[in-house]
């Protein structure tokens, strides 16, 4: 592994690989953080299918096979689906999922279907447009870096620039809306910027798993904060991370491509994410909840032990008759209580301390406040 | 066999077996599920690949798939349960990273037999002629076999659970308050999603399954409110676009498949534009059709108030129309025989006097 690492300043194709892979984490993080925020995650699912076409199309066009011309191409069909989306949504009562799934899978069959055409067109140039359905990352060199540099870091100046109104977007469009912000147009701002997320990813992971990238950094970081700039932080550190490691693994054995990998790993961050992370994740979910019905089942219990003991004997007999367990439950819940210093044994059987007496007054009261405070609400 | 005959019977086969589904999918908002399910099904082939020892038989690759399908419903159940995150980030979670998984192992160990991810993708229907069986003594095209019995299975479904299918699409909750158990015909509904994702899974791929699966429904959605009218219609384009979906990927010399789901596309968008419930453009033309109609009314009655024939120019100053717009107006008056033009103006006919006393008139 250490070898590999030391691979990525020696290794020139390595080296590009982990960078371009790298950047686009970053990129697919800070606006994937948006996206998922405005619960548009699958927008970008749609906008990398519908890049097929456009792809295709700017070939064909051309006849160039520039990366950035093909990007290009497929950037704008990207939008034209997106804007199709919308025009769908805004016009007929269509439901959104459906919406997105017909032009995600109207444009990606046109997308294979032109593909095809040209491979059978019998154009000596065509190879390696397919690259994009899984992405090529062995094939990026410096200069598709050097472009996913620049691609990111206009994406990345622009959210910078916009990031408060860009914030307020996210949570609260209305308010956006009545503080006189143009609403529709930073909407299409951060839209325009997802396409050129998408397009950094197309060559790297390509459109099939491009969504991967807009979603899985952003929903990982999620889990580890509340605050938005901290999120989009960590959501371009666990991108970024994922990238790297991806290209590392796969370079570390044949017949590994880069894309798949990449996204594995970021699965994997997300899934230690949703287990781990404090406060949210599900591991301490669990233990919090475990906790809770142990201190509200003492309670109860003791609750039960002090009726028993203002009104009649508190001895495992009785408990285990009020509480209709068996008796050997009821000896060992009076054994948890007493443990807990709530009750000892006395002459008749059991009884409540001082202490024991105190909590199960506080919590009488609490029941007893409880109720008011509802109504008072 | 005629190769045409095989390849189209067998992609009518698809869409049907699709639209019967892919219809509920819709309606119960779980289209990009049924993505989902498409994606994910190709791990769950490629184990069933495994399993069976590189056999590239039928009944483990449905188990496989069925298995695969069922594992990501759950699994975006369990994460949108579990709030974490929301349930579209839950989809688009899950399928990738199943997904990649079975990319990885096809690369990995299957990288020189059958399991091609070309093949894997965009499926190639055009190898269904050469796949045949030979049942009863007679050859018949393995694609038949397996897409009729997953149509027949699907018509089976959703014949016999049509008011289930029907009453939980439409009122869950009712549906569970009656008994009806909708979470398991949420299952089985997924379950045969996965079942005919794999079976068309040679045909058209993982990808594209999806194209047949929601564009037929959508587009049908969009002209009927009526269940048993879009289940229909949806076969029905499913039925259009593998027709011209074929001839169009034979003209060109492409990807018979994409060519399909092209042409569902262009199915679609033709039914959002000219709906009759509403469509973009059917919806603006009535509404231009009926603004003249008021112009031209509101004319008539303006002119009724006078006794000589009014000028145009008059009418411009008075209701500030601009001069287009007016002879929009004044041209369907006439041809409404409403109005006629004098040299020194317009002047109404009796039979626009007399519409002037209609109920509309006065409300205008």
């Amino acid at each position: 592994m250490f070898e590999l690492v030391s691979q990525i300043f020696t290794d020139y194709t390595l080296r590009n690989v982990a960078l371009g892979s790298a950047l686009l984490g970053v990129i697919g993080g800070v606006l994937g953080a948006f996206t998922m925020l405005r619960r548009q995650s699958l927008l970008g699912d749609v906008l990398a299918h519908a890049a097929l076409p456009g792809i295709c199309l700017a070939f064909i066009l051309t006849g160039s096979k520039v990366p950035l011309i093909l990007l290009l191409g497929g950037g704008l069909a990207g939008w034209l689906a997106s804007l199709g989306v919308l025009a769908v949504l805004r016009h007929s009562r269509l439901p959104e999922d459906a919406a997105l799934g017909v032009m995600l899978s109207s444009f990606f069959g046109f997308g294979i279907a032109l593909l095809t055409f040209i491979q059978h067109s019998n154009n000596a140039n065509q190879a390696g447009l397919d690259q994009f359905i899984f992405g090529q990352a062995a094939t990026i060199v410096a200069s598709d870096v050097l472009n996913f540099m620049v691609l990111g870091g206009l994406a990345l100046f622009t959210v910078g620039l916009f990031y408060k109104e860009f914030k307020l977007l996210s949570f609260d469009p209305e308010y956006a809306h009545s503080l006189g912000l143009p609403v529709r147009g930073l909407s299409t701002l951060l839209t325009s910027l997802t396409v050129l997320a998408v397009m950094v990813g197309l060559q790297t992971v390509g459109v099939v798993l491009m969504a991967a990238m807009l979603i899985a950094p952003a929903a990982a970081a999620r889990q580890w904060t509340d605050r938005l700039s901290t999120m989009i932080g960590l959501s371009a550190l666990f991108g970024a991370l994922a990238g790297v490691s991806g290209a590392l693994v796969s370079a570390s054995r044949e017949n590994l491509p880069t894309g798949p990998l990449v996204i594995l790993s970021i699965s994997a961050i997300l899934l230690v994410s949703l287990f781990l992370a404090p406060l949210r994740g599900l591991v301490w979910d669990g233990v919090r909840t475990r906790q809770n019905r142990r201190r509200i089942f003492l309670e109860r219990l003791l609750l039960d032990a002090h009726v028993l003991h203002n009104h009649d004997v508190l001895t495992p007999q009785t408990l285990a008759h009020h509480r209709r367990e068996s008796l050997a439950a009821a000896q060992r819940h009076l054994e948890m209580l007493r443990t807990r210093g709530w009750v000892q044994p006395s002459r008749t059987g059991y009884a409540l301390t001082p202490a024991g007496h105190q909590k199960a007054h506080e919590l009488e009261q609490a029941m007893r406040v409880l109720p008011k405070t509802l109504e008072g609400a | 066999m005629n190769a045409d005959l095989v390849i189209i019977v067998t992609a009518i086969l698809v869409s049907t077996a699709a639209a019967l589904v892919g219809t509920f999918l819709v309606l119960r908002r779980m289209a990009l599920l049924s993505d989902a399910i498409s994606h994910a099904v190709l791990p769950g082939i490629v184990l069933a690949y495994w399993l069976s020892g590189g056999e590239r038989a039928t009944l483990p690759a449905l188990l496989g798939a069925a298995a695969a399908g069922l594992v990501t419903v759950s699994l975006v159940e369990w994460l949108t349960r579990s709030g974490k995150v929301k349930n579209d980030a839950a989809i688009g979670i899950v399928f990738p990273a199943l997904f990649s998984l079975g990319v990885l192992a096809v690369s990995l160990y299957f990288r020189h037999v059958h399991l091609d991810l070309d093949a894997v993708l965009y499926g190639e229907i055009a190898y269904t002629p050469f796949n045949t069986l030979t049942l009863w003594g007679r050859e018949i095209p393995e694609s038949w076999l397996v897409m009729g019995s997953l149509t027949l299975l699907n018509l089976l479904f959703v014949l016999l659970f049509y008011k289930e299918l029907k009453l939980s699409t439409f009122d869950a909750g009712l549906a569970a308050a009656l008994g009806f158990a909708p979470g398991v015909l949420h299952y089985a509904l997924m379950t045969l999603v996965s079942f005919t994702s794999v079976g068309a899974f040679q045909s058209v791929g993982a990808i594209l399954i999806v194209a047949f699966l929601i564009i037929p429904p959508a587009t049908a959605y969009l002209l009927t409110q009526r269940l048993p009218v879009m289940i229909g219609l949806a076969v029905g384009v499913g039925v259009v676009s593998s027709l011209a979906g074929y001839g169009l990927a034979i003209w060109l010399d492409a990807s018979i498949a994409g060519m399909m789901a092209t042409v569902a596309g262009i199915c679609f968008a033709l039914a959002f534009l000219f709906s009759p419930l509403g469509g973009y453009l059917t919806t603006r033309l009535r509404r231009e059709r009926e603004r003249l109609e008021v112009a031209a009314r509101l004319l008539v009655a303006h002119l009724a108030h006078h006794d000589q024939p009014v000028p145009e120019q008059e009418v411009l100053a008075e209701f500030g129309w601009n001069p287009a717009f007016l002879r929009q107006a004044r041209n369907k008056a006439l041809r409404e025989g409403w109005l006629e033009v004098l040299r020194d103006g317009l002047r109404p006919t009796p039979g626009g006097l007399a519409l002037n006393k209609t109920r509309f008139a006065q409300d205008l």
